[in-house]
């Protein structure tokens, strides 16, 4: 099958953290996966037991058919990642940094310039190509990590937090680029924005606590919550109307919101337009979902139950 | 994997440690010269060249070993900070073609200094072509001991400040103080017996009898390789159990 499963996968490091507890999904064909969580939810350690870099406790995983812990050795001729934290080599420059990783995956020398070329100015660093990577911006350094793996011919690409120290314009930049690209890989993403993950992905994981809460489009995730609107209140001080079919949230910026259905949305925005409230309605977006899930007490779920999505 | 691929795999290591690092900061090269030969120009002088002979062969092992040594620091530096073997573990290269490509770069950093003492050993020492013979076997016998100890060394060490301190001391331990720039009959009796816990001791004096620098019974030369040897293959199975391509 084309695509990444993974079924029970569980990691517990040697210190008794349990980094993955039973994550359990399949994502068909091309396309991005991405996988969000606050920090230490388990996303690097899915994603480097993924990669083949990290065996995990128990479970097993396929990407493309190939299974992960016992074969290896396939799966790594046709996956690349970018790990979280790795940085463009100083001593060497943008196209050295690339053509070496492409001899790595056992390119020859000229075939891997001429990639490394192409892949540089594919991501708009062809006049960086040849300074030192310690001159240029951080920003341009981890597009040169990008470009590294993007020229691979790899068909898994796994981008551990790709755009974290980018500017706006190159995030936005990368994106495009990797919506461009999801049609012909497979790319699986961990990101702390939550905008990149509505915006790129086809599926998104929600985790906490080494546990995947919710998987899915973001379709598939409005209905997780069971809930179509958000109502955010800008006015800490407004008393906060009744609610029958929905929940009250609060964000991390202090703000009040009202997850609830739209026959109810109506009726609550009517309140508070008479009432003089500040507000703003919204279709729910990934930011209230992500909220609302990883807000739920962890152990209104037991330990060890495998939800399979 | 074919010849071709492993040859590519083997060529990245060069160029990333060595060859780009080389092109990109010349002062490298200069570095790679500076510690072997001053030692050797300190021995020249105060021994007011009689020891210049002994000299060259003590910086010929000075140079294999901190070249084998200086390949803990590269892969933790690569490892650490820059999650570089991440990426390489997670790709077709397999861990022996990793540390043998990471070994190779570390020679063609020392080919330098290598190509210089050995001009200044055929000039000085005239090696006939069994010495030449010996003194390449036990150079790379060294060589061999000294990447295994530097590569089972990096999978102790965590981050680069860690690493320098390790090989500055294992450095020191295996090529300063034994007898490799100079004879161990000139170290008092009490204290010989210390300097025979470096291998490097005993690879010195097999090239120091070789050369005619000092006289050994034929037991103590073969109890001399069998130590090299020895060291040698228990630090190969230690790295072999010790080494975590896939972490567990």
């Amino acid at each position: 099958m084309e695509g990444l499963s993974c079924r029970n996968l569980s990691k517990t490091y040697g210190n008794n953290t349990k980094a993955l507890r039973g994550i359990s999904l399949s994502f068909k064909g091309n396309g991005i996966l991405a996988i969000i969580g606050r920090n230490g939810a388990g996303k690097t350690t899915l994603v480097r037991i993924l990669s083949t870099e990290l065996m995990p406790s128990k479970g097993s995983a396929e990407i493309n058919g190939m299974d992960v812990i016992n074969d290896p050795g396939s799966v790594r001729n046709i996956i690349a990642i970018v790990p979280q934290e790795s940085r463009a080599i100083q001593w060497l420059t943008p196209m050295q940094s690339v053509m070496s990783y492409l001899l790595y995956r056992g390119f020859g020398y000229n075939e891997s310039r001429k990639k490394a070329s192409d892949a540089l100015k594919m991501l708009g660093l062809k006049s960086n190509a040849d300074k030192l990577n310690r001159l240029l911006s951080g920003g341009t350094k981890r597009k040169v990590m990008v470009a590294t793996v993007l020229a691979s011919d790899a068909k898994v690409i796994f981008l551990d937090e790709p755009t974290t120290g980018l500017d706006p314009i190159s995030r936005n930049d990368l994106w495009n680029l990797l919506n461009k690209l999801k049609r012909d890989y497979l790319i699986v993403l961990t990101t702390h924005y939550l905008e990149e993950a509505e915006k790129l992905a086809d599926k998104i994981g929600v985790m906490e606590q080494g546990r995947l809460m919710a998987f899915g489009s973001m379709d598939e995730l409005r209905k997780k919550v069971r809930h179509q609107y958000s109502i955010r209140i800008n006015d800490p001080g407004a008393d906060m109307p009744a609610t029958k079919e929905g929940t009250l949230i609060k964000g991390l910026d202090g703000s009040k919101q009202i997850l609830t259905t739209e026959k109810e949305a109506f009726g609550i925005s009517q309140y508070l337009i008479k009432k003089g409230v500040k507000f703003s309605t919204n279709p729910v977006s990934l930011e209230d979902i992500f909220y609302y899930i990883v807000k739920k007490p962890i152990n209104e779920t037991s330990e060890g139950d495998e939800d399979e999505w | 994997m074919n010849g071709k691929s492993t040859f590519s795999q083997l060529l990245a290591s060069v160029l990333v440690n060595a060859v780009y690092a080389m092109i990109n900061y010349p002062i490298m090269i200069v570095n790679t010269l500076l510690a072997p030969l001053s030692i050797l120009v300190v021995i020249t002088f105060v021994s007011h060249g009689a020891l210049v002979g002994v000299g060259i062969e003590g910086a010929l092992i000075m140079t294999m070993v901190s070249g084998g040594i200086g390949l803990q620091g590269d892969l933790s530096h690569l490892k650490n900070d820059f999650k570089m073997q991440d990426m390489v573990v997670s790709s077709p290269t397999s861990s022996l073609t990793y540390v043998a490509g990471m070994a190779l770069s570390e020679l063609v950093f020392s080919l330098p200094v290598l190509v210089l003492l050995s001009v200044l050993a055929a000039v000085y020492l005239h090696p006939t072509l069994l010495q030449t013979g010996i003194i390449i076997a036990v150079m790379s016998l060294m060589f061999i001991f000294s990447i295994v100890l530097g590569f089972l060394l990096s999978t102790f060490t965590s981050d680069i400040v860690q690493s320098w301190g390790f090989s500055g001391i294992v450095s020191v331990l295996l090529s300063t103080i034994p007898p490799v720039y100079y004879l161990i009959t000139y170290i008092p009796l009490p204290f010989r017996y210390i300097a025979y816990i470096s291998p490097t001791t005993y690879a010195a004096e097999i090239i120091q009898n070789a050369m005619g620098f000092l006289q050994i019974s034929s037991i103590n030369l073969v109890a001399d390789w069998i130590v090299v040897i020895a060291a040698t293959i228990c630090l190969m199975y230690l790295s072999y159990k010790k080494a975590r391509w896939r972490e567990p």
